[in-house]
């Protein structure tokens, strides 16, 4: 037990073991408080209503935006545009900035370990532009080889990279791939999904272009995600879906946008869940990034200690417990992974079985029948949950059908 | 039956020590089936003479419970007429889907061990995949001829 856990109601019977973090988090009370609250006190349209309310309404969610840009450190609250989470954050680039600037010929540099959601768009982008896209291999402990940012040049006209990969843990120096990037002419796509769970994330000090994210990951509600965007660019690019609220003046004809960042945000928007993920931020905030990182260490050097005790178990990505970010992706031999996972749910632990929408990393490194298992830690977890799951996943060979 | 049950008295057996797990000399029909979210992948071989499956066997890899279904499943539809094979499989969908009788049921003999796969949503296509490959292999070749 620890003094998180009162916080979570999901988690305070102590029943379940939650190592599925990296899939989504759980929401803190004072997170679905926050979306109780919105509808209970000031439930009316934002951006539109002229009365209490809905003024209410706007504020909240205009205040969940400033919250979002100081966390990540954009320079203003018009930089940062809410989307549905991360996936919708990268298609937007793609569709908009993407289908504007890219052109027959041109590169897009995909890092080898990316979900699917910062792959897909620009398989897309590329199909329909011409463009190519060009992979930085990673190495089996996730890091990019030096010789691979060779592949970024003249002809590179986007980065996509994710700061932390979700199968493998392993941060990217984002600073640095920004900086090569720049020297092309490229813009960087940060696909900060993982990383904003876990570190500090300073989009200025990065220097990055586009940083997206989802609030879900982060203990906020499902369904509100963010995209960052240099106010240049954001300022150039088209709007991404057509409606209402999106619009400066409209004629039968044609139309003219609102200003940044209403520009992106077509019809109604998600005001409730960005008032759950300001209080999600709020919540983030008060633990401190410099504990939850402590507590990555911890628990991620124990698991990974007591996991190496195990026999047959084999686990993929930087021995460096460090370099993980609380994402531990395994294989028990001879056992698939959905096996294995089944087998623990039996016992009320809940880990992540499959490709972990990363098809071509698992590709790549070859995993048997391309599936692996995740287990991956918060903040709120314990040392006595490491212990109970390690004692579970040693009998789980056993389970199934191998002699001990 | 418990989910550690099933593995234990029956699923284990069967992936680990497979009774029709090798190829079939000269099959009839060839078929792969394939569940690509889980990576489950079966290569289905029967041998048909006259409307009866007289010989069968899989090759592949995947979860326990795709390749022990598989292999029941063949236990079961060796020696079976195409048509009664079909039934067997109709029965077999239909209680994964939780919509076969007990009467039904019955007569998928160890296969039947299965049943709990229903209230596992995530595993149902991997308890499929060998049936649901048997149908596609029986229409296929009658389409040929």
């Amino acid at each position: 037990m620890n003094d998180f856990i009162k916080d979570f109601p999901a988690l305070e019977s102590g029943e379940y073991i939650y190592f599925d973090n990296a899939a989504t988090t759980q929401r803190p009370r004072c997170v679905t408080q926050a979306i109780e609250e919105f509808y209970r006190t000031k439930n009316a349209n934002p951006l539109r209503g002229l009365y209490e309310w809905s003024i209410n309404a706007t504020q909240a969610y205009e205040d969940a935006r400033e919250k979002v840009a100081q966390l990540i450190g954009a320079a203003g609250a018009s930089q940062i545009v809410f989307t549905r989470n991360a996936t919708e954050s990268i298609n937007l680039v793609a569709r908009t900035y993407g289908e504007e600037n890219v052109g027959r010929g041109d590169e897009i540099a995909v890092c080898a370990s990316e979900h699917h959601s910062n792959i897909l768009p620009w398989q897309m982008l590329a199909e329909k532009k011409g463009a190519k896209l060009v992979w930085l291999e990673v190495a089996p402990d996730g890091s990019i080889p030096e010789s691979e940012y060779s592949k970024i040049g003249e002809k590179t006209a986007i980065v996509a990279v994710a700061q932390v990969s979700n199968v493998l843990g392993q941060p990217k120096p984002v600073k640095k791939i920004c900086e090569i990037a720049h020297k092309y002419g490229a813009v960087t796509v940060i696909d900060a999904a993982q990383s904003v769970p876990h570190m500090k994330v300073d989009v200025a000090e990065l220097d990055a272009d586009f940083l997206a994210f989802s609030g879900h990951k982060v203990l906020g509600p499902m369904g509100i995600g963010v995209l960052y965007g240099k106010k240049n660019l954001l300022l150039e690019m088209p709007p991404f879906l057509r409606g209402g609220e999106m619009i400066e003046y409209v004629t039968r004809e044609s139309a003219t946008w609102a200003e940044l960042p209403h520009k992106f945000e077509a019809g109604t928007v998600n005001a409730a869940d960005a008032a759950g993920l300001a209080a999600a931020i709020d919540y983030v905030r008060s633990v401190g990034y410099d504990f939850i990182e402590a507590q990555d260490k911890k628990l991620t050097t124990l698991l990974m200690n007591e996991m190496s005790e195990i026999p047959h178990i084999e686990i993929y990505g930087s021995q460096n417990p460090d370099e993980h970010c609380g994402i531990v992706t395994f294989n028990v031999e001879g056992c698939h992974p959905h096996d294995v996972s089944s087998i623990l749910d039996t016992d009320r632990i809940c880990v992540r079985a499959g490709h972990h929408c990363a098809q071509p990393l698992m590709q790549s490194m070859g995993v048997p029948m391309g599936s692996t298992c995740r287990a991956s830690l918060y903040f709120y977890n314990t040392e006595e949950e490491v212990h109970l799951f390690c004692k579970k996943l040693a009998g789980v060979r056993e389970e199934l059908g191998y002699g001990s | 039956m418990d989910l550690k049950q099933m593995y234990r008295e029956i699923v284990n057996e069967h992936n680990l020590h497979p009774s029709h797990k090798h190829d079939t000399e000269n099959p009839s029909v060839v078929l792969r089936g394939v569940n690509p979210s889980c990576g489950d992948d079966i290569l289905l071989q029967l041998k048909i003479e006259d409307g009866v499956i007289t010989d069968g066997s899989y090759i592949g890899s995947g979860c326990a419970i795709s390749q022990a279904s598989a292999d029941m499943m063949l236990d079961l539809v060796i020696g079976q007429s195409e048509e009664d094979a079909k039934k067997l499989a109709d029965i077999f969908l239909r209680m994964i889907k939780g919509e076969a009788t007990e009467e039904e049921i019955e007569t998928l003999d160890e296969a039947a061990a299965l049943e709990n796969v229903s209230k596992m949503p995530a595993r149902v296509k991997c308890a499929q995949l060998g049936w649901r490959t048997l149908n596609e292999a029986i229409d296929s070749k009658n389409n040929e001829s």
